[in-house]
């Protein structure tokens, strides 16, 4: 156990001379949180604006689910996940179980409710605005939905930073799809709690002290997005 | 479906509405209004505030469907992108001038590769060229009335419908957005504009119809209504007396 002050300093060391294990443990971190992201907005976006906007059955049922599905627990996310590409799962053949792929799947689940229950919201806020004008220029669905996903973009990027957010912080479900195996599924938050209960302290803080920046640069670019509205009033 | 295919809205009228009814808030709004509207010309439709001017360009516009009555428009008229409205308050789009116009045409069916071109006509029209770039929202209000009013013109409509376009602007703004109506009468197409200006409704339009508690008290050409009114409602709403 190494003392306190010492820890820091070894943690800074790391991080200072770039260590090959912690710059790796952050690149797969930032590529399966950046990957789930992606796939998140790619299916957030525009089932919140259906929801949004669309008249269908059962539209209000699915936005309770959505909004539900918000606060799923991770572990669970995990368990379920895990349980579909374990061996003797409906996807075991594609053989995906430990594997960054199974990560990625396991965040996108994660993070899509946050991002489709945000993009709602801030479609339907928009539509409130834009409705009779759209209307009235008798723009069809289709159009419809372009045009407020468009016109939301500033808030839509924060809501995808929030979304990315929860990925990068999230342990549960990574640990238990990924297995945190060395050199393969190692992302910083597994990393961390490993490291951690190994009493390895020097790089569980280099991970932490990156985590937080990471976290931070996304807060810092959440309000750059709504200064960048502000500054060029389209908010 | 109250828009009547089969029968038209009668000569000369661009568009008709025949004892049309609308109830909100628990009272009648529109009650049984009669209004022709011409279908060349500028025509102004005045009133006091709440007399159901605005709903009533709704409802031509087919924003509204009436409770009762008959909404008639001309063959002309007849089609989705044939009545453009600007409305009251014009909500334009978290873009530049040049976007919100360039998504007008997209949304108007215009092909691609003719876009451009209609674009810089518009631009010239509304005489927007040198805050094409500028993010619409940030506007003057006399700005932003006219990119709504050139967004309108972007459908080519057959009858344009503004509602007070030149409510809170300044004389010089006012000017440019007259010169604008009178340019697009002009060229054939039929205005409404609701106006409570005598003097603007006596420089643009050719008729006025005059609205009271959701009903039609006066229809006459410009000339005559604004030099003396029969009905006493016009007669107490131009000398300042009439409330609703
Ligand atoms: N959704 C609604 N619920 C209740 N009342 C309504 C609603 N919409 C309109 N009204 C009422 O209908 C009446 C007519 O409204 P409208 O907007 O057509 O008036 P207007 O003639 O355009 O008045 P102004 O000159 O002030 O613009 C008003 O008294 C208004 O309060
Ligand atoms: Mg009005």
């Amino acid at each position: 156990m190494q003392g306190f002050g010492d820890a820091f300093g070894a943690a800074f060391a790391l991080i200072a001379r770039f260590d090959t294990d912690l710059v790796e443990i952050v690149g797969l971190s930032l590529r399966v949180t950046l990957s789930a992201t992606l796939f998140a907005c790619l299916i957030g976006f525009p089932l919140g604006a259906l929801l949004a906007v669309g008249r269908f059955p059962l539209r209000g049922a699915l936005t309770v689910l959505v909004n539900a599905l918000m606060g799923l627990p991770p572990v669970v996310v995990g368990l379920v996940v895990y349980l579909m590409l374990s061996r003797a799962g409906p996807l075991g053949t594609l053989g995906l179980l430990y594997t960054p792929t199974a990560m990625i799947v396991a965040q996108t689940i994660l993070v899509t409710p946050i991002i489709a229950a945000l993009t709602r919201q801030i479609v339907a806020d928009l539509d409130a605005e834009y409705h009779e004008t759209l209307r009235s220029m008798g723009a069809g669905a289709g159009m419809r939905m372009r045009t407020l996903l468009w016109d939301g973009r500033f808030a839509l990027t924060t809501a995808a930073l929030a979304g990315m957010g929860r990925a990068l912080a999230e342990v549960g479900a990574v640990m238990i799809v990924g297995g945190n195996i060395d050199h393969v599924t190692r992302v910083m938050t597994t990393a961390i709690a490993l490291e951690t209960s190994r009493g390895e302290l020097a790089l569980a803080l280099g991970l932490g002290i990156v985590l937080m920046i990471l976290s931070l640069a996304l807060n810092s670019l959440a309000m750059g997005a709504r200064v960048g509205a502000a500054r060029m009033a389209h908010a | 479906m109250l828009r009547l295919v089969a029968t038209g809205p009668g000569p000369d009228a661009a568009i008709r509405l025949e004892g049309v009814s609308l109830r909100r808030g628990g009272r009648m709004v529109l009650d049984g209004l009669h209004l022709a509207i011409p279908a060349t010309g500028i025509t102004a439709i005045m009133g006091p505030n709440g007399a159901g001017k605005s709903l009533s360009l709704r409802v031509m516009a087919g924003l509204i469907e009436p409770d009762s009555g008959s909404v008639l428009p001309s063959e002309a008229v007849r089609g989705r992108q044939e009545i453009a409205l600007v409305f009251q308050k014009p909500v334009l789009l978290r873009r530049s001038v040049r976007a919100n116009l360039r998504h007008a045409l997209a949304v108007y069916g215009v092909p691609r590769r003719k876009r451009r071109e209609r674009l810089g006509e518009l631009l010239d029209f509304g005489r927007l060229a040198a805050i094409a770039d500028a993010p619409a929202r940030a506007l003057s209000g006399g700005e932003q009335q006219r990119v709504a009013m050139v967004r309108a013109l972007a459908a080519c409509p057959k009858l344009l419908l503004l509602d007070e376009p030149t409510a809170s602007l300044d004389p010089q703004a006012t000017a440019a957005i007259e010169t604008l109506i009178l340019n697009t009468a002009a060229s054939g197409t039929a205005v409404v504009i609701v106006t409570h200006d005598q003097g603007q409704a006596g420089r643009l339009a050719d008729h006025i119809r005059f609205v009271h508690k959701g009903a039609l008290t006066e229809a006459a050409p410009a000339a005559q209504f604004l030099l003396a009114q029969k009905s006493p409602e016009a007669q107490a709403y131009l000398a300042g007396k009439l409330l609703l």
